[in-house]
């Protein structure tokens, strides 16, 4: 028995190992040959050099990719939140008819593939003779995003006590009054947390962006376009190395405004849930 | 307390899909008083005062506020304020903003503003905790704060759901009597809801009873416990114990009332209600302090009968036995103070009890 239990720990912490080195081991690599001499992605590494960074600096195009995709983003982030703000709310607080049909119908895209997604947008489009552009990039975003916002959101309504909205219009406030004052403030964690997520999602998402971008490609788009000169690889590197840092650093600040917010209303921050669920 | 109403309730019903929350209920309260919505969960006591606030709308009849029909008035708009049961303070906001968060709407100056926050804050003894974030408080202080949140805006009426059952025994025992207090210093009209029947009894001017729906009693507390128009309400309030009985009248409307179990008795005029029908009579009740156990041979009491304890329980300043009479089955309840030197006498011993016709409750089948 005792050897069995020794046998089995042990394979369990190869598996663990195994499962963080597969998970981690190409997120290492990246700054690893971004800083690497060599244009070859291969080892032993030849020597540190920043010249694949300077040549991102250069790259008139990429800059036109990034901003598209800040830009696709930021748009996205905030419509869906939106969305899922009143999505979320009526799905707590009210109850309506059809209401389970209705809210499963908002959160089939988080299932549906999204190149079906993608597809049958395109088809949409091209059949009402919308033109190709950034805005369309936005209303697939848009469409795949406001599942997870729906989702922060109404646990974060969920946590909400009902007598709060009721003590406010009690004391003579509107119901716009009550939203700005009470409901805004304490769903804020929530909001921040969905316009993290869904930025994310709508910044790395390939496929939609693909399909449904006209002149004005995104940056996985424009990444995936330079993935086919090999001369280019070692500045993809760099870009990459970039994203991490700063996703990395958008994580730490997301999840520090969740902490501290918990904290003002007097929760323990670890108790509660933060954008990454 | 004057005797003009604040609030006028008139044939009320109210229906949450099929069922039937309150079926008819007609309701005056005066101005200042104490009054108490008394009843078991689900009798329908939260949902009248939520409809005097303005969450609810009744399915029909009137609510009237101030001779003022309420109908189609948000809660915004009515001269009351609520303390809820989870006393609903906004985490986010510092005790000073919390009671002061009504005021935003009113024209006043911040300084102004920043000294009726003060006073209320007084009134409810929390000097000085303005600065405090609500999370830092007691459930005790919370319910301070959310009462301070009520009377900052001079409400015509402050309602009070069920503001104490939060609380652990003590604070609110202390609470019932600072409530009770603090209404007659402001003199504003206070409706508590409540299913227990002590608080109701401590703090209130007047009493509704309310059973399924409907007021079984409206009375004031002296009343509510002395002359229960019904066995359910008298059982609700209070402990009271049941025996079989008949009545007949006899001369000068006195009566003469035979129990099974304790004998018979003559009730003086005086002490039968108006409008008994006597024929009807077939139960008395009898609280536990109306009986008294004679333990000393030289007791005397009006009536008295024989019977044997069989339980006790033990409260400290009291003792409730539970006394088999020798005449009947069903054992009675009897409440003894426990005075200096008496010892509690143990199951199985013989007790003479004593009784009186004043006490007696008369109640038709």
């Amino acid at each position: 028995m005792r050897f069995m239990r020794i046998f089995s720990r042990n394979w369990l912490l190869i598996y663990a190992s195994l499962y963080v080195f597969f998970l981690y081991a190409p997120v290492v690599l990246l700054p690893l040959f971004a800083f690497n001499a060599s244009s070859i992605i291969a080892f032993p590494l030849t020597g540190f050099t920043t010249e694949w960074f300077s040549v991102l600096l250069e790259t008139k195009a990429l800059h036109r990719a990034v901003q598209n995709s800040l830009v696709v983003g930021l748009i996205t982030a905030v419509i869906s939140t939106i969305l899922g703000t009143c999505a979320a709310r009526a799905m707590i607080r009210f109850g309506f008819p059809f209401k389970r049909g209705i809210v499963g119908f908002i959160m089939l895209p988080l299932v549906l593939p999204e190149i079906i997604v993608a597809v049958a947008l395109l088809v949409l489009l091209m059949q009402l003779g919308f033109p190709l552009s950034i805005w369309s990039v936005i209303g697939g975003h848009v469409l795949i995003c406001v599942p997870f916002s729906v989702a922060i959101l109404s646990s974060a309504f969920q946590g909400l006590d009902k007598n709060l909205e009721e003590a406010s219009m009690d004391l003579g406030e509107t119901g716009w009054g009550t939203f700005w004052r009470i409901i805004f403030p304490l769903i804020l964690p929530g909001v921040i947390s969905s316009l993290l997520i869904t930025f994310t999602i709508s910044l790395d998402e390939f496929i939609i962006a693909f399909f449904l971008t006209g002149t004005e490609v995104t940056l996985p788009v424009y990444i995936w376009s330079q993935l086919r000169f090999p001369a280019k690889l070692p500045s993809v590197m760099a870009l990459g190395t970039i994203l991490l840092a700063m996703s990395v650093l958008l994580l730490i600040l997301g999840e520090w405004f969740r902490r501290r917010s918990a904290k003002r209303q007097g929760l323990d921050a670890s108790s509660t849930r933060g954008f990454m669920q | 307390m004057t005797e003009q109403s604040i609030i006028d309730i008139r044939g009320v019903h109210k229906s949450f899909g099929r069922v039937e929350a309150l079926k008819g209920i007609d309701l005056t309260i005066r101005e200042g008083e104490f009054f108490s919505l008394l009843g078991p969960s689900g009798c329908g006591k939260t949902t009248l005062l939520r409809m005097i606030a303005g969450f609810d709308e009744p399915t029909s009849g009137v609510v009237m506020i101030g001779g003022q029909s309420m109908a189609g008035i948000p809660a915004n708009k009515r001269p009351t304020n609520m303390v809820f049961q989870s006393y609903a303070i906004f985490p986010h906001l510092s005790v000073s903003d919390n009671v002061g968060y009504g005021l935003a709407k009113k024209k006043m100056s911040r300084a102004e503003k920043a000294e009726e926050v003060n006073n209320a804050l007084a009134m409810v003894d929390l000097e000085g905790y303005g600065e405090r974030s609500a999370h830092e408080l007691s459930g005790g202080q919370r319910q301070r704060v959310a009462l301070a949140r009520a009377l900052v805006m001079k409400p015509r009426v402050v309602l009070l759901d069920e503001p104490l059952s939060a609380l652990d025994k003590k604070l609110r025992e202390q609470m019932q009597v600072e409530l009770r207090a603090l209404q007659q210093s402001v003199g504003i009209t206070f409706i508590l809801v409540t299913h227990d029947q002590e608080e109701a009894l401590i703090m209130s001017d007047r009493i509704a009873v309310l059973f399924e729906g409907e007021i079984a009693q409206l009375d004031s507390p002296q009343r509510l416990y002395r002359q229960p128009i019904n066995q359910r309400v008298a059982s609700f309030i209070g402990v009271m114990n049941f025996l079989e009985a008949t009545a007949e009248a006899s001369s000068g409307g006195d009566l003469s009332l035979t129990i099974p179990a304790l004998g018979s008795v003559s009730m003086h005029a005086a002490q039968v209600p108006e409008g008994t029908d006597v024929a009807a009579i077939a139960q008395i009740g009898m609280r536990p302090e109306m009986l008294t156990i004679l333990f000393d041979e030289t007791d005397k009491a009006a009536c008295e009968s024989t019977g044997e304890v069989v339980g006790t329980s033990y409260y400290g300043d009291m003792t409730y036995y539970s006394v088999k009479l020798s005449k009947a089955e069903q054992p009675v309840t009897v409440s003894m103070r426990n005075t200096a030197g008496r010892s509690i006498v143990p199951p199985g011993t013989a007790v003479r009890l004593g009784w009186g016709a004043d006490s007696i409750v008369l109640f038709p089948s």
